[in-house]
């Protein structure tokens, strides 16, 4: 029993003190009809040493991105993880505190929480931050809940087609149990044209939920979409890429009221999905109604500046059914990785990662699409992803084949475009080198029988 | 020995070119952005972010730490949060490159061990909760009540007949309501009796053929375990009602009694707490779901299935409501508790239980003639003492012994809550921790109680800051730092 204190004679002597003859009297509060009569049916107890053997069996089961160089992206990516991140982040006075109730012992996460906050207005150009949400698909869904709330309009909302397809899945799954209508306007040529998006928004509209730079990489034109947007009193959402705001200008600056992201590209490795770190910021007027934890700063009894949780009106330990979202945690030491990822970048770190990321993408664009084979889908500019046709509509085989040779190549958009079955997304962040580039050029461009993967040299592990 | 800069904010720290990070150069022949991004879309100057050196990013952020309480450093006997020992081998697994540095969309043929991880905690989970169908998507508890409720909805529809109302005591977690009002019903409450169980006649009174889940915290938020659950639940299932049980205080039956068993249909649990993840100083948690095999259908998609010798994320589920979150869920949450159970094993597991409750009924008897604790004379893995007469004694409130217990070291149990009982501190002082400490909190508590009320409405005095004013904070919300006004006026 690994992390127990009692001994016993420790739990005899705290029987004999409560007055009770055995830890099984204990729970004669269970009705002895409603007890397991059975040990639980589960593997036997592990030692350390037996559980990291067996971790490390399971571990070598999987590729990681250290052994098959990731070309991933689609809303989780593989950029570069300071070493100053996991320092800190390892710390158990972060990672073993929880929720600040008890504001004097918690200054450190609560000052965290504001400089996070502070952080994100920077970064987005909006008015206010939460101190986060759970990730990016759940921020969006829950951005357009604040936007229904904040126009009275809780029937309909718009969103691009554009946008990560998981995202509106969760919106459906949202909107299904609030009766509420969501309307899609496509983006066949790889963009939400402001035409589209015109028609299909009215009077009945909470909002325009757009991604940019979008799903395919491409740039929406999200002033224009905001102004349609408002014109019919419905709100600009816009989905972001945190690390694109190092070269593109700030949601806050197109036009948006709500900005939402998936926050794991700061400092977070990919860890195959979660947890990750959902942003949300918005315009002044609308803070009262934002869904999550915030902190504030206020003064002590001697007048000293410090921090609390603050605006908790709003939340469901006091609204209960009233409140604003159901939410009541932040992901608070993901808000810590983004707040030390942003401190060690700085602005010009940003700057230098998001120009990296563009010249590469542009280069593996190139690249890619310089034989006769594959096509870029989509005449529009990219931030760091780019959609590719292959024009013998065999992608499948493609992207297996780049496995086999050592490449996480892209994802396949059939399953979530039937008009894009020929297709692929490709990412590169500033972590991929020429070589890598140059490597799965080749092996794409490769024919099949042909196929001859070159070794990539990488160290291992390298996040 | 604090360092006195150490609340000096990063911003205020910030001096025109300093940085911290280096980047590569450029390995690729490509133009610049500026010539690659149109010029409507391009920013003119980066974000306005601090600009730090690198030891002062690690400087500033340690120093801070040093600021917090925590399981590491503290007993932190936070009622319904169970913050118990975090085990440094499981930090170690979950950071291990081939369950770290997966990509959540990778093939599945190149996370075959991550799936078989997944698929055997899925197994897990249902065993200890004797409901056979998992979705192990939600990322929170509030998240799995909701996504609970959307399965139910869902249920209900299919069936057609749907249903408007869901139901839950006085005593439950805020959340209840709220992830009832998200899923598209109307809430009820129905009262406590005075021993601080569900009230049949009122639950009778509200029952009708619009409720679709009766929401319970069993053993509940007063630390005590409801006899009366399975009576609760025939009653619920005779008008064709569905039971949810929050899974909060699961640390509590682990091997003693399983939700299925006492008749819920769905729960959720909070491996953050049960099964230890960290509490990551407010989140990330988990909440994954079990539930009735007839609802299995409408459990969220992707659910991991075994297929021949291999693991598949299955999407070909017509019922499913679809997706609640991006991706697969909280992975690196999972894969704790997934060691966690794997490092206890069935005898471990109960054991968690039995030194849980053996030191929350310890811990009551040392307490109960300090502060009275109005239900029961058992308790289950915490204790919801009152400060009611303290404070018609001299006015000593809960909040005032809460920050008064700060300045011996203790963090403060949960006050307030639940909203049952006045004057509440709710105790839990979980299976890791020792009779000694026990007994040293048990004395503080004590010696507190005898200090002057003055003394305590001041507290805390040995700690960096005294009592935020938090009514300024709401009424004049400052929410971040800007440059015009660095400091609080």
């Amino acid at each position: 029993m690994p992390y127990f204190y009692n001994t016993p004679a420790d739990q005899q002597a705290m029987l004999a003190a409560i007055g009770e003859s055995s830890i099984e009297h204990l729970f004669d509060l269970v009705p002895d009809e409603l007890r397991l009569k059975r040990p639980l049916d589960l593997p036997p107890a592990l030692s350390e040493l037996a559980l990291a053997q067996h971790m490390v069996e399971l571990a070598a089961k999987n590729a990681h991105i250290g052994q098959k160089v990731c070309f991933l992206g689609g809303g989780a990516y593989d950029h570069f993880v300071p070493a100053v991140v996991d320092a800190i982040a390892s710390r158990g006075e972060f990672y073993t505190s929880y929720t600040p109730y008890q504001p004097e012992v918690a200054q450190g996460n609560l000052q965290v929480m504001f400089e996070y906050q502070t952080l994100i207005c920077q970064l987005t150009g909006m008015d206010v931050s939460n101190a986060s949400l759970y990730d990016g698909g759940s921020a969006a869904a829950e951005a357009v809940l604040l936007a229904m709330s904040v126009t009275g309009r809780p029937k309909k909302a718009m969103v691009a087609g554009s946008v990560h397809p998981q995202y509106r899945e969760i919106l459906r799954t949202y909107f299904e149990c609030l009766g509420a209508e969501l309307v899609t306007v496509a983006a066949p040529s790889g963009i939400a044209l402001p035409a589209d998006v015109a028609k299909a928004v009215d009077e009945h509209t909470a909002c325009v939920l757009v991604q940019h730079p979008n799903f395919f990489g491409c740039l929406e034109d999200v002033a224009a979409l905001a102004r349609i947007a408002h014109d019919a009193g419905a709100l600009l959402v816009q989905s972001f890429d945190p690390i694109s705001l190092g070269v593109l200008k700030r949601p806050g600056d197109l036009g948006a009221d709500v900005a939402v992201a998936e926050g794991q590209l700061l400092g977070t490795p990919l860890l195959y999905g979660g947890p990750y770190l959902g942003i949300m910021a918005c315009r002044e007027q609308f803070v009262r109604r934002m869904p999550g934890r915030i902190a504030g700063q206020t003064v002590d009894r001697r007048g000293r500046r410090c921090w609390v949780l603050t605006l908790q009106t709003r939340e469901q330990h006091i609204r209960r059914e009233k409140a604003t979202s159901n939410i009541c945690t932040n992901q608070g030491l993901f808000a810590l990785r983004a707040a030390i990822y942003l401190a060690e970048m700085g602005p010009q770190g940003l700057a230098e990662t998001a120009e990296l990321c563009v010249r590469k993408a542009h280069y593996a664009k190139e690249r890619l699409t310089a034989g006769p084979r594959l096509k870029s889908a989509f005449d529009q500019p990219v931030f760091k992803e780019f959609v590719v046709r292959d024009s013998q509509g065999r992608v499948n085989e493609l992207l297996a084949q780049a496995l086999d040779a050592g490449y996480l190549a892209g994802i396949p958009l059939g399953p979530s475009y039937s008009d894009l079955g020929d297709c692929f997304l490709v990412t590169v962040t500033e972590k991929r080198t020429k070589a890598e580039i140059d490597g799965l050029a080749e092996v794409l461009s490769a024919r099949r029988d042909t196929a001859a993967p070159r070794p990539h040299t990488r160290i291992a592990g390298v996040r | 020995m604090r360092n006195l800069k150490s609340t000096t904010l990063l911003f205020e720290l910030s001096q025109p070119g300093r940085r911290g990070a280096s980047l590569p150069v450029c390995d690729v022949p490509a133009p610049h952005a500026a010539e690659l991004i149109p010029a409507a879309a391009r920013a003119e100057a980066p974000p306005p972010l601090p600009e730090v050196a690198e030891p002062e990013v690690i400087r500033h952020f340690t120093n801070l730490s040093t600021l917090n309480m925590s399981v590491d450093t503290h007993f932190y006997p936070l009622g319904s949060c169970t913050m118990k020992y975090n085990s440094k081998r499981n930090e170690r697994m979950a950071a291990l490159p081939g369950i770290a540095d997966l990509h959540p969309l990778a093939p599945e043929d190149t996370i075959q061990g991550l799936l078989e991880l997944l698929y055997e905690l899925q197994h897990m989970l249902a065993e200890i909760s004797g409901l056979p169908a998992v979705s192990l998507q939600p990322a929170a508890g509030a998240h799995g009540e909701l996504t609970a409720l959307m399965v139910a909805a869902a249920y209900f529809r299919h069936l057609q007949q749907p249903r408007t109302k869901v139901l839950a005591p006085d005593s439950a977690h805020g959340t209840n309501p709220a992830s009832a009002r998200m899923a598209g019903f109307d809430f009820v409450t129905v009262r406590s009796n005075s021993s601080g169980f569900v009230d049949l006649a009122d639950l009778a009174a509200k029952l009708d053929d619009q409720v679709a889940v009766f929401m319970i915290t069993n053993p509940s938020t007063l630390g005590l375990f409801d006899r009366q659950v399975s009576q609760i639940a025939q009653m619920v299932h005779d008008r064709g009602g569905l039971i949810y049980l929050d899974g909060a205080n699961m640390n509590a039956i682990l091997g003693i009694t399983r939700p299925g068993d006492f008749g819920a249909d769905m729960m959720h649990y909070n491996p953050h707490k049960t099964f230890s993840g960290p509490h990551g100083g407010g989140g990330p948690g988990a909440g994954p779901i079990c539930v009735a095999e007839k609802l299995g259908p409408y459990l969220p998609t992707p659910v991991i299935e075994r297929r021949g010798d291999r693991y598949v994320l299955a999407t070909d589920r017509p019922h499913s409501i679809g997706r609640v979150r991006s991706f697969f869920g909280n992975t690196g949450v999972l894969v704790r508790a997934y060691c966690y159970i794997r490092t206890h094993g069935p005898d471990g597991l109960k054991a968690v239980a039995e030194n849980a409750v053996l030191n929350a009924n310890y811990l009551m008897s040392r307490v109960r003639h300090i502060l009275p604790v109005p239900h029961g004379e058992r308790c289950m893995h915490e204790f919801v003492a009152t400060a009611a007469p303290l404070k018609k004694k001299n006015g000593v409130t809960a909040m005032d012994l809460a920050k008064r217990l700060l300045d011996f070291g203790f963090h403060a149990p949960t006050v307030y809550f639940p909203l049952t009982v006045p004057e509440a501190m709710m105790i839990e002082p979980t299976e890791t921790e020792s009779k000694e400490t026990l007994d040293a909190f048990a004395e503080v508590l004590f010696r507190i109680t005898e200090e002057s009320p003055e003394l305590l409405h001041e507290a805390p005095h040995g700690t960096i800051i005294s009592r935020p004013d938090e009514v300024q904070a709401a009424r004049k919300p400052v929410l971040k730092w800007t440059a015009e006004k660095p400091t609080g006026e």
